[in-house]
Order: structure tokens, then C-alpha cells, then sequence
């Protein structure tokens, strides 16, 4: 954080005022007690406006909320699918933050995503007779490759000319996907799928083992680790330094002799073979099929993820688990009648009203004359 | 600070947690309710209602294809007050699927008509899971114990349509923007072709496929390239209007899908094959609960009224509507049947020999495209 702010504890400080006036603040330590209290605040006012829009549409704004709450975390079925729908983002985000971390844009989780989905998809489709415990390591070393490299081809060019990784990663999203539609839709295609978009169902060998009665796959398990492995690697290791130096200041970074372009491209490899992780898992824990479509915009929610948790790991796991719930109780609220739009609505006021608090925690509004010297 | 963030995440679980349980405990009848509607019975007790929920792949405002599905929800709530009929919108066809027919079975519906293709294989799972719940898949193939199937033969009203089409053009170029390339949307554009040809044989059938039911920009945009090729009359298999909308931009005709869609684009739409779900939805209600239900697959047809005809616009001359209407008698009498060899397929070859009908079976597996259509169906 840069330390540009004004004193801190001065800013009510008394004297002859010069009329009213009102600034912002950088904190200079963000305060502790904001941030715990200005996102409740946030909530609690994202559902207040929710609440006058839902009363104005003639539903009771209780009983909806009480539904989403329910739907998300209210019997063990709830929970248990806010998980499923947190695993592929809590990997996604996993994999863009460390990208982030170093100030690489990479936009591209959702083709990493999906080039994943792709390579685990290959391995159980050429080879339906390996037994389990090769498959799905095979899978998962698939998938993760796929992934990697997919990030690496952004990587390179930023490496060696500074190509901006933000347009490249973002246009390797539509190849990508436009590559899995072109394999569902054509040589890849289920023979007796009645040419609907999907290939044919993968042997049992390749699907992850699940919790009991749930569908929670043993994904949840790579993201914990990813995310135990991640925060090792950034707080523990020398690589780690390096890529939080780098993000910091490039500049010192090379003063200090670390080489930008090698970590450019690990960075990228190991962001691209998360989210690459994330589309295995996927297709071996749930759909047990490559299909079109198969992300409904999980690289994408996967940045909004990131950011809300500063970039770091374990803040990551919980905010998708907030992300998850926030769409499963989203289902949920439409068996009473409330429409999709409006449950859209919902979930975008309550990251609005977050992410506009987020604001409180870094500066300060403050009331009265301007600061003395 | 990130300690700060981690502590209010707790502390918002923490309430989610709290609330959530305050909600069961607060509402204990209506969760014991819910736990004996999984098992038999089905919310009999609540309010002596039948539970019946929907499941729609776009949103109920789509003008369209979930829209008539809907339609067909609210008669069915209107005819038979006993019944007390929800539904979730917007739900893809994907793992997300598979959560909400879930949902719906473990809130005591007991029957569950889930309206998308895509939807086949979760219904299918969720039913083994669900054996007192009834499942309706529209469009699928796939059949069970407590899994029915049921459709129409748009391919009447498409044949109509395509009729109207033929003898309209100008260009004797028309665009037809198609979702998927599955069956049901080839068929479509098969009876179509056949119907506009069969008024004049010069007719071209461009397609473009969007690979999307639902997305109004994608589905414009394709409506545009087809008349930017020489197309002037735009037919569709989408679920929104955005097609015709297109084509009145330009100035050009349209056909609708689904429902009446000539009030989003009134100086274009010439006409509209429409679904017609109500009185079937009635009928496989009452079904169920006098115990009579089975797991069929039913195919509807102008006849039983699941599939007609929207009213013509007023720039369609009379002498076609005439044409039309006659037609639309013969398939309702049995004299004419859409899939009726002489047919050949895009390379000329014939595939149904003359005084042939195509079988159910190929009708429903249809995957080539007759003679006239210009487009491929991705192989």
C-alpha cells in the first residue's frame, strides 16, 4: 500500500473551522473495525434496497430472504451444492490471484478453464479402459497441463515483448471455447446424443470419488490444497518473494537482479493449471461428459472472487463459498415465485453495496474543515 | 486488515447460519411437510394442493419457447385449482440442472415438467433417486419408470409457415437462424423448406446456426448476416423474437416461433408456428392423480391443437391464407402428412421414396437436410 495518506489520528482534531467541507481520506492503516463492520453495514443495505424492491413487486421481502438462506445453507443438500458450485471457483480464483499477485491480467481463466475440461476429457475418452487410479491421476495431470499451457501462450509474447496479457488471455477464452464446441459438435460427439452438444458419457473409472450422498467431489480437496500450497509458496519460498517483489515494484524487483520474464511465464503456468484444474474437476465430478457450455462463467466470476479477497488464498475458499451460496439460494428464491431477473438483481445489489464498501475500509469520509497544518 | 475480512466472513456465515436455522424452527409445519413430500403423498396436507413445478432453460419473458410453456402453466393453475404450479427459470442445461430438479422433488412436487432438451440425462438421474415423483421431459428420448416424454409435431405448423414463406418472397432467398443442431430444430427447418418449396420450387433455404436457445444479440445478429446474404424472409427456431426484429430493421419479413410474436415485430412477422401446452398439461395433471398416468412418449400433433398456426398479418394476400388454411386442413383430417416422399436430401439423392412416410423413429432422429436448404448440420 503506498503511503500517501494523511495523519490518521489528528483528523478530529479541534480548532477554528473554515465552514463545512467534505474529503476523502486515504487510511493510512486500514482500519480493522471498518473492515469488519462496512461490509455487514453493506449487506445489510444491499438487502434493505432489495427489501423496498421486492415489497414494491408485491413479495415479502422476509420470506424471500429466509428462502435464499435456506436454499444455500439450509439442510445438508444446500450446503452440500454451495460447495460443488464453490469448487471450480474457489480454483479459478486460486489461479488468477497468483496472476494478480504479480500484476499479470490474466482475464483468461475461463479458457484455462475450459482447456482443461478438454484435456481431462481427451484422456478419458482415447483411453475408457484405464482403471480408476490411473485415470484419474491421468485426468488430473491432463487437465492441469492443458491449463498451464494455455496460460503459457499468453505469457510468452508478454515475456519477450511485452504483448498486453490482458487482450491475449481474453481472446484465447473464445479459441478455447470455440475448440470444445468444434470437438462437441463434431468428431467428439456422442453417437447416440441425438447431435445435441455433448460427448459421450465417461466410464465410471473417471469419475471423482464423492462425499456420501452428495455431490461433492473430491475437487474440494485440490482447492484446499492449492490454496495450503499457494500461501506456502507466496509467504514461504523464494519464488514467493519474488513474484510479491515484482508486484510491488517491477523496477526494484530487477534492481534486486530477479528475472521478470522467467516468472512471468511460471506465473502464468501455474495460474493457467489451476483454473485448467478447475475444468477437470468439473468434468470428472459432476458432469461426468464434455459439453457445451460447460462453465456458466466460472473464469469470470472467478476475478470478481479475487479481488473481493485481496488476493489472498484462504480468503478465497470462503468468498466462493459466499459466491456458491449466493447462487444456489439464488435458485432456491424462485420457488417463490420471484423471477430470475429479480434474484439478479438481488445478487448484484449485495455485491455492489460490498464491493462500494470495500471503499470505507480504505479511506475515510470525513466531515469538517480541512486539515490544518 | 485481511484478518478483518476473514473475521466478518465468519460472522456473515455465522448469521446466514443463524437465520437460516431460525427460519426452519420458526416454520416447523411447513418443513415437516416438506420432509414427507420426498417420501409419498406429495404436500397433501398442505391445503389438500398438488405441487407441480416447471423448469424453464430461459426466462418466462422470453417470448417464447419458455414463454408458451408458461402459458401452459398458468392455464393449468386456472383450470384445475387444486393444483398449485410453481417454476424456476433461467436454469441451464448443466450441472445446475441436476440441483434444481432435485430441489423440486425434495419440496413435495409430485409432478415435474422439465422443458429443455438439455435436460434429458438429470431428469433421468434425479428420477432413480425420486421414484414417487413424476418426471415430464419435453423433447427428450429418454424414458422410466416415473419419466414420460412429450412433444408435437411442429413440423405441421412449420410446413404452414414455410408455405406463407414461399409464396411471400421476393428474392426466393430465405434465412432461417437455428439454435442448436439437433433433431428437433433439423426437422423444423426440413418441414419448412419442404412447405415453401412446395409452392415454389425455386426457393433457397439459408441457415445459421447461433448455438444458443437463448441470446436476443446473438440471434439478431445471425438474422442480419442471413438478410446482408440475399435473404427476405427470416424464419427461426430461437427462443425470443430478435430474428424478426432484425428483419423489420431492413424491411424485411419474418416468421415467428413459439408464440404469437407478431406484436414485437407487427410490420414484419407474417405468421408464427406456435406450442399450444395447456390443455396437455391439464390432461397429464388429472392423469397422475387419478392414477392413469404412464410413462409414455407423447407426440402431439394440429389435430390434438398442442401445434397451430398464429394469425396471418394483414400483408398476407388472401389467396395464400386461403392456400394455408387448406393445407392446414388436410393435416388435420389425416389427408396430408409433412415427411411424405418424394424426398431427396441436399446432394439431390432421394431418401423417402415416393407414397413412403418417414417412421416416427427417423422423424425423431432426423439428421440431414432436404433438398433446397443451404447450410450444414456440423458433423
Amino acid at each position: 500500500m503506498p503511503a500517501t495518506a494523511a495523519p490518521q489520528n489528528t483528523s478530529r482534531s479541534s480548532g477554528p473551522g473554515s465552514g463545512p467541507v467534505l474529503t476523502w481520506e486515504k487510511r493510512l492503516e486500514p482500519s480493522r473495525l471498518m473492515a469488519v463492520v462496512v461490509p455487514v453495514i453493506s449487506v445489510i443495505l444491499a438487502l434493505a434496497v432489495g427489501a423496498i424492491f421486492l415489497s414494491a413487486t408485491g413479495f415479502q421481502p422476509l420470506k424471500v430472504y429466509q428462502s435464499m438462506l435456506n436454499g444455500a445453507v439450509g439442510s445438508k443438500y444446500g450446503i452440500s451444492e454451495t460447495i460443488v458450485k464453490a469448487i471450480p471457483l474457489m480454483l479459478a480464483g486460486l489461479g488468477v490471484s497468483v496472476a494478480f499477485r504479480m500484476l499479470l491480467w490474466n482475464i483468461g481463466a475461463e479458457g484455462q478453464f475450459y482447456m482443461g475440461a478438454f484435456g481431462a476429457s481427451w484422456v478419458a475418452l482415447t483411453f475408457p479402459h484405464l482403471p480408476a487410479y490411473i485415470m484419474l491421476p491421468a485426468m488430473f495431470l491432463a487437465g492441469g497441463l492443458m491449463g498451464a499451457l494455455w496460460g503459457l501462450l499468453p505469457a510468452l509474447p508478454r515475456a519477450k515483448w511485452g504483448v498486453n496479457e490482458v487482450i491475449t488471455t481474453l481472446m484465447l477464452n473464445y479459441v478455447a471455447i470455440l475448440w470444445v464446441d468444434y470437438l462437441v459438435y463434431g468428431p467428439w460427439k456422442d453417437p447416440r446424443g441425438f447431435n445435441f452438444p455433448l460427448t459421450a458419457p465417461f466410464s465410471d473409472a473417471a469419475s471423482l470419488p464423492t462425499i456420501a450422498g452428495t455431490r461433492v467431489h473430491v475437487g474440494l480437496i485440490f482447492a484446499l490444497v492449492a490454496a495450503v500450497l499457494l500461501a506456502i509458496i507466496l509467504w514461504r519460498t523464494r519464488w514467493g518473494y519474488e513474484i510479491r517483489i515484482i508486484g510491488e515494484s517491477a523496477r526494484a524487483a530487477r534492481y534486486a537482479g530477479m528475472n521478470i520474464e522467467r516468472n512471468i511465464i511460471l506465473v502464468m503456468l501455474l495460474s493457467g493449471a489451476l483454473a485448467g484444474l478447475a475444468g477437470m474437476s468439473e468434468v470428472a465430478g459432476i458432469t461426468h461428459r464434455l459439453q457445451h457450455g460447460i462453465s456458466p462463467g466460472y473464469g469470470y466470476t472467478a476475478i470478481i472472487i479475487a479481488w473481493l479477497a485481496k488476493l489472498h488464498p484462504a480468503t478465497i475458499i470462503l468468498v466462493s463459498l459466499l459466491f456458491g451460496g449466493l447462487i444456489v439460494g439464488g435458485y432456491s428464491v424462485q420457488t417463490s415465485g420471484v423471477p430470475a431477473a429479480t434474484v439478479s438483481m438481488l445478487q448484484g445489489a449485495i455485491l455492489f453495496f460490498v464491493l462500494g464498501g470495500e471503499i470505507l475500509t480504505r479511506y475515510r469520509l470525513h466531515f469538517g474543515r480541512k486539515e490544518g497544518k | 486488515m485481511k484478518k478483518g475480512i476473514r473475521v466478518l466472513l465468519m460472522l456473515l456465515l455465522a448469521l446466514a447460519v443463524a437465520v437460516a436455522a431460525a427460519g426452519c424452527g420458526g416454520q416447523k409445519p411447513a418443513g415437516e411437510s416438506k420432509s414427507g413430500g420426498n417420501t409419498a403423498g406429495g404436500g397433501q396436507d398442505q391445503n389438500q394442493k398438488m405441487k407441480v413445478a416447471f423448469v424453464y432453460v430461459g426466462p418466462v419473458g422470453d417470448a417464447g419457447w419458455s414463454w408458451a410453456h408458461d402459458q401452459g402453466r398458468k392455464y393449468l393453475a386456472e383450470k384445475l385449482p387444486w393444483v398449485e404450479a410453481t417454476y424456476m427459470e433461467n436454469v441451464p442445461e448443466g450441472a445446475d440442472a441436476e440441483r434444481v430438479l432435485t430441489e423440486l422433488a425434495e419440496q413435495g412436487n409430485k409432478i415435474i415438467f422439465a422443458t429443455s432438451f438439455g435436460y434429458m440425462d438429470y431428469v433421468i438421474n434425479v428420477a432413480k433417486k425420486y421414484p414417487n415423483v413424476i418426471f415430464m421431459h419435453c423433447s427428450g428420448y429418454k424414458t422410466a419408470e416415473n419419466v414420460g416424454t412429450y412433444f408435437g409435431a411442429m413440423e405441421e405448423a412449420r410446413y404452414l409457415s414455410g408455405m406463407v414463406a414461399g409464396k411471400m418472397t421476393k428474392k426466393n432467398v430465405l434465412g432461417f437462424v437455428a439454435a442448436h443442431p439437433i433433431p428437433e430444430v433439423i426437422r423444423g427447418i426440413n418441414a419448412f423448406t419442404l412447405g415453401a418449396r412446395s409452392v415454389n420450387p425455386n426457393v433457397k433455404v439459408k441457415v445459421v446456426w447461433t448455438n444458443t436457445w437463448y441470446d436476443p444479440a446473438a440471434e439478431k445478429q445471425a438474422a442480419l448476416s442471413l438478410l446482408d446474404a440475399g435473404a427476405d424472409i427470416i424464419a427461426q427456431h430461437q427462443d425470443t423474437p430478435g430474428p424478426q426484429q432484425a428483419a423489420q430493421e431492413r424491411g424485411a419479413y419474418g416468421i415467428g416461433y413459439d408464440s404469437d410474436m407478431s406484436q414485437f415485430a407487427p410490420n414484419a412477422t407474417l405468421t408464427s408456428p406456435v406450442w399450444n401446452w395447456g390443455p396437455y398439461y391439464v390432461k397429464t395433471v388429472e392423469a397422475v392423480k387419478n392414477g392413469t398416468w404412464k410413462p409414455e412418449q407423447y407426440y402431439g400433433t394440429m389435430k390434438d391443437g398442442i401445434v397451430d398456426l398464429a394469425p396471418f398479418n394483414k400483408m398476407v394476400p388472401q389467396d395464400v391464407r386461403d392456400l394455408v388454411e387448406k393445407k392446414k386442413q388436410e393435416i388435420i383430417d389425416g389427408k396430408f402428412f409433412v415427411f411424405q416422399g418424394p424426398i431427396k436430401d441436399q446432394s439431390g439423392k432421394i431418401r423417402v421414396q415416393e407414397g413412403q412416410k418417414m417412421s416416427q423413429e427417423d422423424i425423431l432422429g432426423f439428421n440431414w437436410f432436404v433438398e433446397g436448404v443451404e447450410g450444414e448440420i456440423p458433423k
